[in-house]
């Protein structure tokens, strides 16, 4: 573990490190297990603080009293006070409105990416990380049956780099799916399949690459289902296993 | 109403009770209003309300007591253990834990740290809210988050 980096981790996790050093931080976290876990683990503080930290709830009648008494303020004035009032009401609710549709569309993004990188950490974590092992798709791809709800088709890995591992059940949004390891050189990558109604639509409803907190996805839908292929692994490696499922016959 | 759930989530966290939290809330939407000529538009319209929400509570009589005998920008931060509660912390998930660790930090801390966490606000945007520069965003979060681990980790070691 490099001291200059680890004061600078939390940092990195708000995202706020320049390019330059978020770049060299990537770089350094895939070849330090020490910096890589601790970041594991601060990510996993970060994400329990926000669900501790969203604690009290105004109750509904607060609510309408504040509602009431920014109405009622108006009345005490003439007619240019009134409408001066209800436009700044008006701003503020259009403002808010802006404000509080970006904040949810962030948070959902960034609570669906967080789930899935979770299941992705859990999965490594784990004892058993697979419940079928085998390198053979033909004996992968049969053990989900009559464990979830669709099927799926899976690449021929002959004179690629990538290995089958196993698979598992996964579960996203109280809906089972598979979740496929796969491995590259040292790398382990998560591909989880769900049915595609509305499963992670937060992240995006079309194909596309994310980077965030050091790992990679890629994520697209196809024949009513959705993807996520999801790793530490380069953004290269993972588009090209992303290619070859969407190619799978 | 624009942020009502969190900015009453955030005055309860500085006030400590309901209907001290509830006043700051509505003091804020009053004040709001009443200054918005103010409101630059352009500028952060999330990062003035807390600042307006914050500058209410450090008026309150509850602020003023909270921020006496407050911690230094200057204290030397304390080197980090080489243990990581965090990991023990998740294992027992105790969410209360949490809770207890975040009241138990004084407010500065408190508030920095809520805004960055909870509220997910940029370093900029809890500089404005804070009307403090981002040199003193970053060592207050460093700070606060300093204080968190050890807390958590003493209260790990007396359960």
């Amino acid at each position: 573990m490099t001291d200059h980096w680890t004061a600078k981790l939390d940092t990195y996790l708000d995202g706020e490190l320049s390019a330059d050093e978020m770049r060299e931080l990537d770089i350094h976290l895939r070849g330090c297990p020490p910096c890589a876990a601790d970041v594991l683990n601060r990510l996993q503080t970060k994400r329990a603080m926000r669900t501790a930290g969203m604690r009290y709830r105004p109750s509904s009648d607060f609510r309408e009293r504040v509602k009431k008494s920014i109405a009622a303020k108006p009345r005490r004035s003439p007619i240019r006070g009134w409408l001066g009032a209800t436009v700044a009401v008006a701003f503020l609710l259009l403002v808010g409105f802006v404000t509080i549709s970006m904040r949810q569309g962030q948070m959902a993004r960034q609570q669906a990416f967080s789930e899935l990188a979770d299941l992705h950490v859990a999965t490594l974590a784990s004892a058993n990380p697979v419940d079928v092992i085998s390198t053979d798709r033909h004996t992968v791809k049969p053990w989900f049956q009559g464990k979830i709800p669709f099927t799926f088709n899976l690449p021929e890995l002959q004179g690629s780099e990538f290995i089958l591992v196993g698979g598992r059940v996964a579960y996203l949004g109280q809906s089972p799916g598979a979740e496929l390891i796969y491995q590259i050189r040292k790398h382990q990558i998560s591909v989880f399949i769900f049915q595609d109604r509305g499963t992670g639509r937060e992240i995006g409803s079309s194909t596309q690459s994310q980077k965030e907190l050091s790992f990679n996805m890629e994520t697209w839908d196809q024949a009513g289902l959705r993807y996520f292929v999801i790793a530490d692994a380069s953004s290269d490696d993972l588009r090209k296993l992303a290619d070859m499922l969407q190619k799978a016959p | 109403m624009p942020l009502f759930d969190q900015l009453y989530n955030f005055a309860h966290w500085l006030a400590h009770d309901r209907s001290e939290a509830e006043d700051l809330v509505q003091e804020t939407y009053v004040k709001a209003l009443r200054g918005f000529s103010s409101f630059q538009p352009g500028t952060n319209f999330r990062a003035w309300m807390y600042r307006i929400l914050r500058n209410t509570f450090l008026t309150s009589r509850t602020g003023l007591k909270a921020t006496i005998a407050l911690d230094a920008d200057d204290t030397p931060e304390l080197p980090a253990g080489p243990e990581t509660p965090e990991t023990i912390f998740i294992e027992h998930s105790q969410h209360q834990f949490l809770q207890a660790a975040i009241e138990a930090l004084p407010v500065h801390s408190r508030e920095v740290i809520l805004l960055c966490e909870v509220e997910e606000m940029s370093y900029q945007e809890i500089a404005e809210a804070l009307s403090i520069p981002i040199g003193t965003v970053m060592s207050r979060l460093s700070r606060a988050r300093k204080s968190l681990r050890e807390n958590l980790q003493q209260k790990l070691v007396r359960s």
